[in-house]
């Protein structure tokens, strides 16, 4: 958005929807044109304060924004170092940040003229949210979702039902993200002239990534502001789960050009980075390829076919990243570490019992990898965490881990 | 000239258009798919479009689908696929052979060493669905330097405004895919085909060769009416599964593909009777 001189790391994407090495347009030439389109609106949009204005509108009255910065007292001292700050995007309506971009996308979709929207979603809370813009606004919608996911996140599915989503359970692969995305990409390109995808990660061709990164900024320049208001400076460390990484650009995109804040990214890690197969962190353990559009981290094999991976997390069980992170993996900006399935259940249960919130088990990653750094960082410095979403979709896959049904 | 050339100008002169036929490098497995491949000349296929199997066929319906999975879990590879045209290349010197599929497998291969050696193994051309030409620096340029023809699909989105951009560095022939669609569904309508090749053949002196939808050999007749070539994928690689026992090559498999490559090739023969 804002670019602050030549170096900064927040001059990206370029002009072929770059940021650095990653990112492009990697699409069939059906789709080619539609993309240049939505480019052309989102330029237009972006500029236009009546849009801008809107999003701002529902923003405060529909989502509930801003979204609390919370200081958890009980878990701070629990972890006994660094001071915890919870960003609550899990207040939002529909219960987490998915909400901020799908409000942007709808009304870039209305004024695109069309008539029908497709999503894929992991977790369920893309699907959800973007069935609750499309019943708000009117406008038919289908949602991708792979079959293991359907199973693990049941509640989700049935609000998108009641919502008046039809949800098309995708059977290859593993039934998992990157399934989804495959086959609204397919349907995309069946339907392009009528339909809107309407993509829930900061990934996907040019300009998703930049397109979601922007209306997921809010929650870092929200809490910017919040943090100075409260004490006076600016945070030590700033957390985020990633899994295609839109909460995580979202939250890191206001402070990338501050050094002195360190930022982290928490990975799946899954049963372990050193699973073959067995865990979802494509920065760690991937390497450059393309898929879904964008040239990015990938997990894949020596031939370049693209890995299932794994996480107890539907919403990070994808085996790519959005592109930007892929940039600032490589620039060494934020700092990218896997979580496995075990440290993400501890966290949840931690959050639950100490401060009275269950969290996503999505945004239980980027706890843990809180649990892991604040206790060596001094009492008067903070760690804020992005709580991207509550965990109620989790709370049955949970306890069936954890032995209580 | 190019093979490629070659064969569509030798189609010319024989007053009908070429019968493109695409199969799947390595299904149901790698003898199988080997013994196909060098049955589809004799069968009457003018040009192989051979399919480099990829775990995540974002424009392939599921007969396609299942194809690449089925020769992914009987082990082929990118170098695999490679090989067999090399072996095929050992018989047979004439027919055109184009490699298709999605740009992972060969990024990760490294795109240098990958022209490389396809250039050796044989290969003439190059069908990347994810390589739009705003990505061109990628694999189109490279593979125009190399010597391979970078084969360019046109839809029905490319616009008169779009089709220069997408014409430019399209060498070979120029593949228009019949709708806006994966592979496998059905043509819409066959008029607006003829219209369309009509208006990129006015933009450009390559053959046109139609894809997507065509199934029978009377689709082929028709369509060949209007383009100079048609190509068929889906019910080949359905013919490969239909032939199947427990999942295996049975001994009509091959005989399966070749009879109605047979029957298309008829169709062809047709086309401006
Ligand atoms: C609560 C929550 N957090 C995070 C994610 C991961 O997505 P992203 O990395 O785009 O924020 C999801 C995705 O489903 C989610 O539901």
């Amino acid at each position: 958005m804002t670019s602050t001189g030549i170096n900064s790391l927040r001059n990206g994407p370029d002009e072929e929807g770059r940021f650095g090495l990653y990112g492009g347009r990697f699409v069939a030439e059906t789709l080619m044109p539609l993309i240049l389109d939505l480019e052309a609106h989102y330029r237009a949009a972006k500029v236009d304060p009546a849009y801008l204005d809107e999003i701002k509108t529902l923003a405060t009255h529909y989502t509930g924004r801003p979204s609390p910065l919370y200081f958890a007292e009980r878990l701070t001292n629990h972890l006994g170092g660094a001071k915890v700050w919870l960003k609550r995007e899990e207040l939002n309506h529909t219960g987490s940040h998915k909400i901020n971009n799908c409000l942007g996308q709808i009304l870039l979709a209305k004024r695109m003229g069309k008539t029908r929207i497709i999503a894929e979603t992991g977790a369920g809370q893309h699907g959800v949210a973007t069935a609750t813009v499309c019943a708000k606004f009117d406008l038919p919608c289908t949602i991708f979702m792979g079959a293991t996911d359907v199973e693990r996140q049941k509640p989700n599915v049935l609000r998108m039902k009641m919502l008046g989503a039809e949800v098309r359970p995708v059977t290859a692969g593993a039934g998992t993200l990157k399934d989804a995305m495959n086959e609204a990409l397919r349907d995309w390109v069946t339907n392009v002239d009528t339909t809107y995808y309407l993509i829930g990660t900061a990934a996907g061709p040019h300009p998703y990534p930049e397109m979601v990164r922007d209306f997921q900024s809010v929650i870092g320049t929200e809490l910017k502001q919040q943090f100075q208001e409260a004490e006076g400076k600016l945070p030590e460390a700033v957390v985020a789960c990633v899994g295609g990484g839109s909460n995580a650009i979202g939250t890191f995109h206001a402070f990338l050009d501050d050094p002195e804040v360190k930022l982290y990214g928490a990975e799946a890690g899954g049963h372990g980075i050193d699973t073959e197969n067995g865990h979802a962190a494509s920065m760690t353990g991937g390497r450059p390829g393309v898929l879904h559009g964008n040239r990015t981290y990938l997990l894949q094999d020596s031939d370049g076919q693209i890995l299932e991976g794994h996480s107890i997390s539907a919403g990070l069980d994808y085996p790519g990243v959005g592109p930007e992170h892929a940039f600032l993996h490589d620039s060494k900006r934020v700092t990218y570490a896997p979580i496995t399935d075990k440290e993400a259940l501890d966290a949840f249960q931690l959050l639950t019992r100490t401060e009275g919130i269950i969290p996503a088990l999505e945004s239980a990653h980027g706890l843990a990898q809180v649990m892991k750094i604040a206790p060596a960082m001094g009492k008067d410095t903070s760690i804020v965490l992005c709580l991207s979403g509550r965990g109620d979709k989790d709370v049955e896959s949970v306890g069936n881990y954890l032995g209580l049904l | 000239m190019s093979r490629i050339e070659k064969r569509f100008a030798e189609c010319k002169a024989a007053g009908r258009p070429a019968l493109v036929t695409y199969v799947m490098a390595g299904d149901p497995d790698l003898a199988t798919s080997q013994a196909i491949m060098e049955a589809l000349p004799q069968a009457g296929s003018d040009i192989i479009e051979f399919g480099m199997p990829f775990s995540d066929p974002m424009a392939d319906g599921v007969a396609i689908q299942l194809g690449g999975q089925r020769a992914l879990a009987a082990g082929m590879t990118l170098r695999g696929v490679l090989g067999m045209v090399e072996d095929f290349r050992r018989k047979d010197e004439t027919t055109p052979i184009v490699l298709m599929g999605y740009y992972n497998p060969i990024y990760s291969f490294g795109v240098d060493r990958f022209l490389a050696a396809a250039k050796e193994a044989g290969v003439d051309g190059l069908i990347i669905v994810d390589l739009p030409p705003e990505e061109d620096a990628e694999l189109c340029i490279p593979a125009l330097r190399a010597g391979i023809n970078f084969i360019r699909l046109t839809t029905p989105t490319t616009d008169d405004r779009r089709l220069p951009a997408v014409l430019k560095n399209t060498s070979g022939f120029v593949y228009y895919v019949s709708m806006t669609g994966i592979t496998g569904a059905a043509i819409k309508s066959r008029a607006a085909v003829g219209e369309a090749v009509a208006r990129i053949k006015s933009h450009t002196d390559l053959p046109v060769a139609v894809g997507f939808g065509i199934k029978t050999a009377e689709d082929a007749a028709e369509i060949g009416r209007h383009s100079d070539g048609i190509v068929v994928g889906t019910v080949l690689v359905e013919a490969v599964a239909g032939s199947l026992v427990d999942g295996k090559a049975s001994d009509r498999t091959v005989a399966a593909v070749r009879d109605l490559v047979a029957s298309l090739a008829g169709g062809v023969k047709r086309a401006r009777g």
